[in-house]
């Protein structure tokens, strides 16, 4: 019998931790696929940060190093110092790039870091139970926003696929969706992408993926994908923000 | 080999550099700048790696990834900054990562001040970042001792998986002194299997990291971690004596303080009162036994512990002495060194006191 569908070898056969209907598992196999498609699973090293993706070294089977709290892409820049020639990235959620470690993430992209950062997005901490974001939409529901984001209390959110591609050393942005199968194979050419790029030393490389988080959107997993093309994606529309690279090869 | 005249900030980071070191993430601040700068300057001559990172924080971090691919690796800072890096000195610990962390320390809290001062003891013996941890804590006294102490921090780190922190002050990094370059005595290294460099589908994957999220495995780690402190305790303690064999006076000081200490010894002595330094070098594993033994002795009247601290390793001299003798001291904080007339008198007061 032929093989149609298998786990792909980027993957360790660990279980994941999270919970149903959470997107976090397609995103790791989506990395996890084109770790194996580029051939790189045994020259790349991840790094992991805190919140959900805490435990993503478990479940890579490449090297993997887990940081603190928002410090990836210092952890990650460390790496691609020691290992030019190996691919690296981060796997971070809201909370710890766009909040904690925001100048991280900033100055990463702006040396121009040869690293991918995949950043799951679901406008929430999931981790800690479901605390508000800077990526939290205004008028949302958190446990610390009960009456909901409200601009003049907490700003609005932050758009990090688009601030990051105003810096000269971040030559890849893309925005994308885990919500239907359209959308998840579309992912996954944006990441494959982001690790091309970063291979052929163009630059710093992110790719931002809008996610569910169930649990904390007290949805269901069907509903959460619903909400996400409802709410989340006017407030952070999906598409290409950066394409330094390209645009390099136009001009020459 | 010849001697040569070096400042104390590059002198660490040519010793660093002579010792392996091919990455360094730092960020400026005063009075450490010009490790930073000099290893901008020279690590390019050795195919290294110098970044200035956009922060403390940021650096450790990089010192973190680095460190977790087996590379040697260093950062410096002065005490504000090292107060941002402890977050990351307690993943390293936690992680068991081999790097080594310059502390030129200056007066706080706060802000405080940019002159010398020994006043993050506390910070670095106890450790400022979350959890059960020691480090390594090595405090020179001259320019020579620090470079030949970095060769011995950099294999301390390897040996044991640990972050080491090399403490000095303004004074010894801002000011020159002769310099002899030694041969350092090769020590037997552990091959880091461990570190992050690709799997190459030869071997299942590594991983750094400080997690473990069953409490069960995070209390194995604690004792783990503990084990090599008690071995770090039986093999890495130094310190040194100075004049202590018919000392009635014992100061107690390591660093800056204790030179200035040495200079009061002979001021005490040629006023026909025998005084003597023992001076710790590593301020932790601290030499407790060591102190004990040598406070002791049958002549010894008095202890005095003297720190650019309102008093800090005072409580280690306290803990070693375990009350055999009253422990006194004299501290100036804030970042002023005391003078050897404040120390002779301070001596004297104190054998007055007996």
């Amino acid at each position: 019998m032929a093989i149609v569908y298998e786990r792909s070898r980027g993957l360790t056969e660990t279980e994941m931790h999270f919970c149903p209907g959470c997107t976090h598992g397609v995103i790791h196999k989506l990395v996890a696929e084109v770790l194996e498609e580029l051939d790189i699973i045994g020259s790349t090293i991840g790094v992991a940060s805190v919140g959900c993706s805490a435990f993503a070294y478990n479940y890579f089977a490449c090297d993997m190093q887990q940081a603190a709290h928002g410090r990836a892409p210092a952890v990650a820049t460390g790496i691609k110092r020691v290992h030019p020639h190996l691919a690296v990235f981060t796997y971070q959620g809201d909370g710890d790039l766009a909040a904690i470690g925001t100048a991280e993430i900033v100055h990463a992209a702006m040396r121009g870091e040869k690293i991918t950062a995949i950043f799951a997005n679901n406008a929430i901490y999931g981790m800690t139970g479901g605390q508000m974001a800077p990526t939290t939409l205004l008028g949302q529901k958190s446990t610390t926003s009960p009456q909901g984001r409200q601009k003049e209390m907490h700003g609005s959110p932050i758009r990090m696929a688009e601030m990051l591609a105003t810096l000269d050393g971040c030559v890849y942005t893309e925005r994308v969706m885990v919500a239907d199968p359209a959308s998840i194979a579309k992912a996954k050419r944006a990441i494959k992408k982001a690790f091309t790029l970063q291979l052929s030393g163009a630059g710093f490389t992110m790719v931002e993926l809008l996610s569910t988080c169930p649990t904390n959107w007290g949805l269901s997993p069907v509903e959460a994908v619903g909400w996400l093309k409802e709410n989340l994606v006017p407030c952070y529309p999906l598409g290409v923000y950066a394409d330094k690279a390209e645009q390099k090869e136009a001009t020459r | 080999m010849a001697k040569e005249l070096w400042k104390g900030n590059e002198a660490v980071a040519e010793a660093a550099i002579r010792a392996g070191c091919r990455f360094f993430f730092g960020y400026p601040i005063t009075p450490q700048n010009e490790i930073p700068e000099y290893f901008s300057r020279h690590m390019p001559e050795h195919d290294g790696v110098f970044l200035q990172a956009e922060s403390e924080v940021a650096a450790i971090n990089m010192a973190y990834g680095a460190a977790g691919c087996g590379a040697r690796v260093m950062t410096s800072s002065s005490s504000p900054g090292i107060s941002l890096k402890q977050e990351g000195i307690s993943y390293m610990a936690g992680a068991e990562l081999p790097v080594v962390i310059v502390n030129m320390m200056r007066g706080g809290p706060g802000l405080g001040s940019i002159a010398p001062a020994q006043s993050d003891y506390f910070q670095a013996t106890r450790g400022g970042g979350n959890g059960d941890y020691r480090t390594v804590v090595l405090a020179p006294a001259t320019i020579q001792e620090m470079t030949d102490l970095t060769q011995e921090a950099f294999d301390i780190a390897d040996i044991y998986r640990i972050p080491v922190l090399i403490v000095a002050d303004g004074m010894i990094g801002q000011m020159m002194e002769a310099v002899e370059w030694k041969q350092p005595k090769p020590r037997k290294l552990p091959k880091k299997s461990w570190a992050t460099d690709g799997t190459k589908g030869k071997r299942e994957h590594n991983i750094i990291s400080s997690l473990f999220i069953d409490p069960k495995d995070c209390t194995l780690h604690n004792h783990r971690l503990q084990q090599k402190h008690d071995l770090i305790t039986q093999h890495e303690i130094r310190f040194e004596e100075y004049l202590t064999d018919d000392a009635e006076i014992l100061f107690v000081a390591y660093g800056t303080t204790a030179r200035i200490c040495q200079a009061a010894v002979l001021r005490l002595r040629e006023a026909g009162v025998k005084a003597g330094v023992f001076r710790p070098i590593s301020l932790w594993p601290f030499p407790e036994k060591e102190l004990y033994d040598c406070a002791n002795r049958a002549g010894v009247k008095a202890v005095l512990c003297a720190e650019m601290s309102m008093g800090q390793m005072i409580d280690d001299v306290k803990i070693a002495l375990g009350g055999s003798k009253s422990v006194h001291f004299f501290g100036t904080g804030g970042g002023t060194c005391p003078t050897p007339a404040e120390l002779t008198k301070a001596a004297q007061d104190a054998l007055e006191g007996v």
